[in-house]
């Protein structure tokens, strides 16, 4: 089996070294000058379509992202791994941090109608909101099968073997094509972008859209009441010896 | 050629122990007299029963590379200047000799005992006092980890000048009495630039109060730039004042793989010129370098192919935009002319953090692999691998023997490193003086920055104009008369 079409979704994040401040409104973290990058997910879903390709799987990947104009950054990073062409559907600057879930989904599936890929892979969750929920969201739209949290993908005619990380360890299914599929963390080691590449990826091409021009409401439909930092944790207590270890869990009532 | 992995093969992971007194045999203990109870007592009585420490003292004796090793029956950790006013006052007064000592990482053998020295330690002296948020600057005491330190000033939005590999064990005493150098003197400077003041202890006791805030004072004779440098040798750093460069915003991180010296050179030129003021680092590593991190510590490359040659830069600026269009017109340039084959650039800050340890551990992975000979020297650019080139020749009968090149490529500072599968003195022959006298014939430094310690003391002349060395002596006789702070060290011992 050769020749599938594949489109890849990323998502521009703050960068998960960065330490998070929470806003002084408590709406929000600081984004403002903090360094972004590439949701690390993500990195993993481009990384399986570009070894597709070179396993000639795949004949064309086309990268997606959502959010403001400094998305096409990201885009180029894909581009810059091996994707072939992109699609940035922008949104206003400032908007981005309500883009949720259920929007990109219903973009995506605007965008599957328009490319008809044989295969979508998304990254897991994006490691700001952590909703883990596009995948199946598109997943349901479209009626396709989905094979999430995949740690281990393999092709063969007109269906795909997906290992999935579960709760309980493993599992293994088989979905038919077309489908959707959510990568983790294990599925790959995502290459760099190398230099000669990146300079290649300035060359192809990234289109442009807008949710109005596909059709889609991006209205959030969840309202962010309150972001606040967790507990400051209590340092803890170092005992010389093993009796007052003893006489300490006593005190604290573990005894 | 012996081929790498062979290398690695034939030399197991070891750690040599080398008693500082046996490395040098012809070295005798000095006139100095010996701990008796009443000194530790009264020591106790000066520092608390807590600040005295007499058993378990193998981590102070020895250093971190496992090649020196004293004898100190005694370490002494005071918490205060005046403790350790005190305690020195009292050495002086019985001449016993002392080794003052931070986070113990030096290279050089400077901060272990020979013999039985009393170890002072400024562990217990790791107070910031005091952060000015709009001067940029900081007054902390000489037993403050780095990297803590940079953690706090990094709160305000400064970060420190300087940086380097041991940041999570070394003191900033400690930085100060070696002047360390690191990664960042490409872009901040050495780090005597950024010490606006000091106060120090001296041997007899006496309290050298050099605290200053100001960013200029030209008022009579630098003193405390005597004390940087100085290796513990004429007195004791206590509390230092520095200035602080912001905290950068925008970092990014290239590694290009180069065909040759050479072309690390050309693509190092067409880096500073497309890059200017956000360069940050400029670091070059051989490919022996790369392999060795690759197998012994796992960390991978991320270029596909192995290089004969590998350049690193980094830099940090104000504004993200900005610097990624001198990065990419650098990037363009650097292909364009050939003097890189292939090229990374990192992504996000994970993978920008991996590309820089793959330098910094450089010596962890040596380390493993055998016995080190170090050196560290200074050396015009256009010769810096040349010597490389030539020890590798030397040592091409030697079974086992390895040899690589890396290091500070803006500083013009060459790690040479060859590595047996144990200590031994004939490869030792092989290699000294010819390291030496090939740096001085070069007119470089024989230690760039780590400094003399016991390992090189006995070769400063290979550096050092007769006249200079004999002031040094003079310099060390006014500060310290009995001679008792860090004896055999820095000065030569042995013409």
């Amino acid at each position: 089996m050769s020749g599938l079409r594949v489109l890849v979704g990323c998502k521009r994040v703050i960068d998960y070294a960065v330490k998070i401040r929470v806003r002084p409104d408590s709406l929000g973290v600081v984004t403002d000058g903090v360094k972004h990058s590439m949701n690390p997910f993500d990195e993993n879903a481009i990384e399986e379509a570009v070894r597709m390709k070179q396993k000639k799987v795949v004949k064309e990947i086309v990268v997606a992202s959502c959010g403001p104009s400094q998305s096409q950054e990201t885009i180029r990073t894909a581009l810059a791994m091996g994707a072939d062409r992109g699609i940035h559907v922008e949104v206003p600057a400032g908007t981005d941090a309500n883009l949720q879930p259920l929007a990109v989904a219903k973009i995506f599936s605007k965008l599957v109608e328009k490319e008809k890929p044989d295969l979508v892979i998304l990254g897991k969750q994006a490691i700001d909101d952590d909703a883990n929920q596009t995948t199946q969201l598109l997943a349901g739209m479209l009626d396709w099968p989905q094979g999430t949290m995949a740690s281990v993908v393999s092709a063969s005619d007109g269906s795909l073997t997906i290992t999935r990380e579960i709760d309980g360890g493993l599992e293994d299914i088989s979905v038919s094509l077309p489908a959707v599929i959510s990568a983790d963390l294990r599925l790959n080691e995502p290459r760099y972008a190398t230099l000669p590449n990146i300079m290649k990826a300035k060359k192809k091409k990234i289109e442009k859209m807008t949710p109005d021009k596909l059709g889609v409401d991006i209205t959030p439909r969840l309202k962010i009441l309150n972001v606040v930092d967790p507990p400051v944790r209590q340092a803890g207590d170092k005992v010389p010896d093993v009796t007052t270890l003893v006489e300490k869990l006593k005190e604290k009532g573990h005894l | 050629m012996i081929p790498v992995r062979q290398c690695l093969k034939l030399a197991p992971l070891c750690c040599q122990i080398r008693h500082g007194s046996r490395m040098f045999p012809q070295l005798k203990r000095g006139s100095f007299n010996r701990i008796t109870d009443e000194d530790v007592n009264l020591f106790a009585g000066i520092v608390g029963q807590n600040g005295i420490k007499t058993e378990e003292l193998d981590h102070y004796n020895t250093d971190w590379l496992n090649t020196v090793s004293g004898f100190t029956e005694l370490v002494v950790s005071p918490k205060s200047v005046e403790e350790v006013a005190a305690v020195l006052r009292h050495c002086n007064g019985r001449r016993l000799a002392v080794v003052p000592q931070g986070g113990n990482t030096g290279l050089v053998g400077g901060s272990n005992p020979v013999f039985d020295e009393i170890v002072l330690s400024l562990e217990r002296l790791n107070n910031i006092s005091h952060i000015d948020p709009y001067a940029g600057i900081v007054e902390c005491e000489a037993g403050v980890i780095l990297q803590n330190l940079s953690d706090k000033v990094g709160e305000h939005g400064y970060t420190v000048p300087l940086d380097l590999g041991a940041r999570g064990s070394c003191f900033i005493g400690g930085n100060l009495a070696t002047h360390a150098g690191g990664l960042r003197v490409v872009r901040y400077g050495q780090l005597r630039g950024s010490v606006l003041g000091m106060r120090v202890v001296l041997p007899d006791g006496q309290i050298l109060d050099g605290r200053s805030n100001m960013r200029k004072d030209n008022t009579g004779y630098d003193i405390k730039q005597l004390f940087i440098g100085s290796e513990g040798t004429l007195g004791v750093i206590t509390d230092v004042s520095l200035l602080l460069p912001q905290t950068p915003v925008s970092v990014n991180m290239a590694l290009f793989g180069c065909d040759s010296f050479d072309d690390v050179i050309k693509c190092y030129r067409l880096s500073r010129q497309c890059l200017g003021e956000i360069v940050s680092a400029c670091e070059f590593m051989d490919s022996l370098c790369m392999t060795s991190v690759n197998d012994i510590l796992g960390l991978a490359s991320p270029l596909e192919d192995s290089h004969p040659f590998y350049y690193l830069v980094e830099t940090s600026g104000m504004n993200m935009d900005h610097d990624m269009e001198k990065l990419e017109t650098c990037i363009e340039k650097v292909f364009e002319s050939g003097c890189a084959t292939d090229g990374v650039m990192a992504t996000s800050k994970d993978q920008a953090r991996h590309m820089m340890s793959l330098r910094e551990n450089i010596a962890p992975a040596l380390k493993a692999v055998g016995f080190n000979y170090k050196y560290d020297v200074s050396l015009p650019i256009q010769h810096m691998y040349s010597l490389v080139e030539k020890i590798r020749n030397k040592m091409r009968k030697t079974e086992g023997a390895f040899s690589v090149g890396y290091g500070h490529l803006g500083d013009n500072n060459l790690h040479l490193n060859i590595i047996t599968p144990q200590y031994c003195t004939q490869a030792l022959s092989l290699i000294e003086p010819f390291v030496y006298e090939e740096v001085s014939r070069l007119k470089g430094s024989i230690s760039a920055e780590h400094g003399m310690g016991l390992k090189k003391a006995n070769y400063l002349r290979y550096s050092k104009d007769p006249s200079m060395i004999a002031m040094m002596r003079s310099l060390k006789d006014v500060f310290d008369p009995n001679g008792i702070m860090n004896p055999y060290k820095l000065l030569p011992w042995n013409d």
